[in-house]
């Protein structure tokens, strides 16, 4: 599938979840044996032009998200390759043994749509945030998990994730007019980070809508003379070891998630350097401490530290430390 | 005369299959084995693989077999003897039961190519499974029937619900799921545990309903025949935790329990006096 600038630029309009309701619907032409499925969240998963361009193969279950994903392993069973879509915390959290049973154990090849990763849901509140999907799920054999930074990157995956023979999670973040992180198109696989900016005292890894977040808090830092590499970690299982081996030779190492910190990219990216003598510091920036009173998409991003502002301060003061 | 002969054929294969649960729950020893979740549903197994279900043992993975889950795994035991029963199965697998790694564990853990469809053990889970296959397969013209094997402590579990709404609402007549109605659960009896009248339950969410003796094969035989409504249909079959072994029949001892050599040789006795011959015709 081709993408031209005019399209990129309707994909961040769209925002992740529209652009993947429209990669769906261009797949879904020339693939037969692609079905959507929802919980009673159509139009909130993006799907509507999907729909309206095949009614038939859109199936709503109700509300019953562990049944969907019961249901989705029957179809593919028979051949069909279904995206079922919620909320990500409905779908790694309520569903999470159905997602280990269908998915890591029976391995059915189902792709879960876990939409509002992250703040998305803004003044939706707590119970609508997915801060501990990537946690959930990771621990789970055999799911491949997918986290894109923008618009396009979202189709892009929408499209590898239904060429891939497998189970996989596809993890979407941020609002609509979702921050533009590619221009154009590009070389996207599953399992292999991009770096997007090179730079030799500090690599930053992220993920998701973050990664836009990260990529202007470098730019403050390379303002006062500290240069930072930023890596876009699309695939957060399989994780790109390599990626991170590269950046061994830096001051400090930096993941950026929004998500926990216990269990997501920053654990994820841990657990890669555990295995490493020779090591630099790392920081894990991400959400931590308690619940907070619930707000806009902006004002939770704020509240958590997550924007480039508050990313690029933290990473200073780290910085500082460790030089 | 065919049919009475398939009626014998099922009865017969009912004390041969309770035997052969009786020899792999002893030769399983310490590791333990459901047995009296197996003896509950020697008969239903017994029909499905010898007449109702249409597969071909020589060809397991054949597309146009009918499929059967098995939803309570833990009728493991039950399910095993009347694949081997039906030829799917040689005895040389039947008695790799509960053998360390082996492919047939306390719980069965799919794998196409022995006509496993499903991996049971976690209750609740495959009536959604089954409704996905049925959905598929009316979308795509298969004319075969999806069969879904459930315990009634298992209806306890919310998600069996979520499904039971799906099919109706999706008209998946070639979805069937059987529920084995023998009054108890692992903590003792249903009665006590969680109370549902489960035929009025099945009936207000729109299913086709119909009961049987859960031990006699005609009834059930009968239960099992052509569904002409559009609706999915569930059969409830009222039968005997631990049935045919009279110190297991409706004990919770006997829901997972060793069988050691005093009380095999018991159990086996006790089976050769009655010849499988209650059941009659």
């Amino acid at each position: 599938m081709e993408f031209k600038r005019t399209i990129i630029r309707t994909l961040s309009i769209l925002g992740q979840r529209g652009a993947f309701g429209y990669a769906l619907t261009e797949i879904a032409k020339i693939n037969d044996e692609i079905i959507a499925l929802t919980a009673d969240l159509c139009t909130t998963s993006g799907l509507d032009r999907f729909k309206n361009a095949y009614p038939e193969r859109v199936v709503n279950v109700g509300i019953a998200e562990q049944n969907m994903i019961g249901i989705a392993a029957g179809m593919s069973s028979l051949g069909y390759i279904p995206f079922a879509t919620t909320f990500a915390n409905f779908a790694a959290l309520r569903s999470c043994e159905q997602m280990r049973h269908f998915m890591g154990y029976m391995e059915e090849n189902i792709k879960i749509v876990g939409f509002g990763g992250g703040f998305a849901m803004g003044m939706f509140g707590i119970t609508h945030y997915g801060i501990e999907d990537i946690a959930s799920i990771r621990s789970i054999s055999n799911i491949t998990i997918l986290s894109p930074a923008d618009g396009l990157e979202t189709a892009k995956a929408t499209i590898a994730a239904s060429q891939f023979k497998g189970p996989v999670y596809l993890r979407l973040t941020g609002v609509m007019n979702h921050p533009i992180v590619y221009k154009e198109d590009y070389e996207f696989e599953i399992g292999k980070a991009i770096q997007l900016k090179d730079g030799c005292d500090i690599a930053i890894f992220s993920t998701g809508g973050m990664v836009h977040q990260s990529l202007q808090a470098a730019k403050q830092l390379e303002d006062q003379g500290i240069s930072c590499k930023v890596v876009n970690v699309h695939t957060i299982k399989p994780i790109d070891k390599v990626a991170i081996y590269k950046a061994l030779d830096t001051k400090l190492i930096v993941t950026v998630e929004e998500h926990s910190i216990i269990g997501g990219l920053g654990s994820t990216v841990a657990e890669v350097l555990s295995e490493i003598k020779e090591k630099p510091p790392q920081l894990t920036i991400g959400v931590s401490g308690e619940y907070k009173p619930a707000g806009s998409y902006e004002f939770m991003l704020e509240q958590y530290g997550l924007t480039n502002n508050h990313i690029s301060e933290k990473i200073l003061e780290k910085y500082r430390e460790a030089i | 005369m065919i049919y009475i002969d398939i009626i014998k054929k099922c009865e017969m294969a009912s004390l041969s299959m309770r035997k052969n649960i009786l020899h792999l729950a002893h030769q399983a020893g310490s590791n333990g084995s459901h047995v009296g979740p197996a003896l509950s549903i020697v008969e239903i197994m017994a029909v499905l693989y010898l007449q109702t279900i249409n597969i071909n043992p020589s060809n397991p993975t054949w597309e146009l077999r009918d499929r059967f889950l098995l939803s309570k795994g833990h009728g493991a035991l039950g399910y095993y003897v009347a694949m081997y029963e039906a030829g799917m199965i040689s005895k040389e697998d039947l008695y790799s039961y509960e053998v360390n790694g082996g492919f047939f564990p306390g719980q069965p853990s799919k794998n196409l190519s022995l006509g496993i469809e499903y991996s049971g053990g976690s209750l609740g889970m495959g009536l959604s499974y089954g409704a996905g296959i049925a959905w598929a397969a009316k979308q795509k013209n298969e004319k075969f029937k999806v069969f879904v094997l459930m315990g009634d402590g298992e209806l306890n579990e919310g998600s069996v619900w979520e499904s039971v709404m799906f099919a109706k609402h999706n008209k998946l007549s070639n979805l069937t799921a059987i529920i084995d109605k023998n009054n108890m659960q692992s903590d003792g009896s249903s009665e006590d545990i969680i109370s549902i009248d489960i035929e009025a339950l099945w009936r207000s969410f729109g299913w086709e309903v119909s009961t049987s003796d859960g031990h006699n094969v005609k009834q059930l035989t009968e239960a099992f025949k052509q569904n002409n409504t559009d609706n999915p249909k569930v059969i409830i079959a009222n039968t005997i935790k631990g049935k045919g072994i009279s110190f297991m029949e409706n004990s919770k001892d006997w829901h997972h329990n060793r069988l050691t050599d005093d009380l095999y040789q018991k159990a086996l006795k006790e089976l050769e006096k009655t010849g499988g011959a209650d059941d009659g015709i």
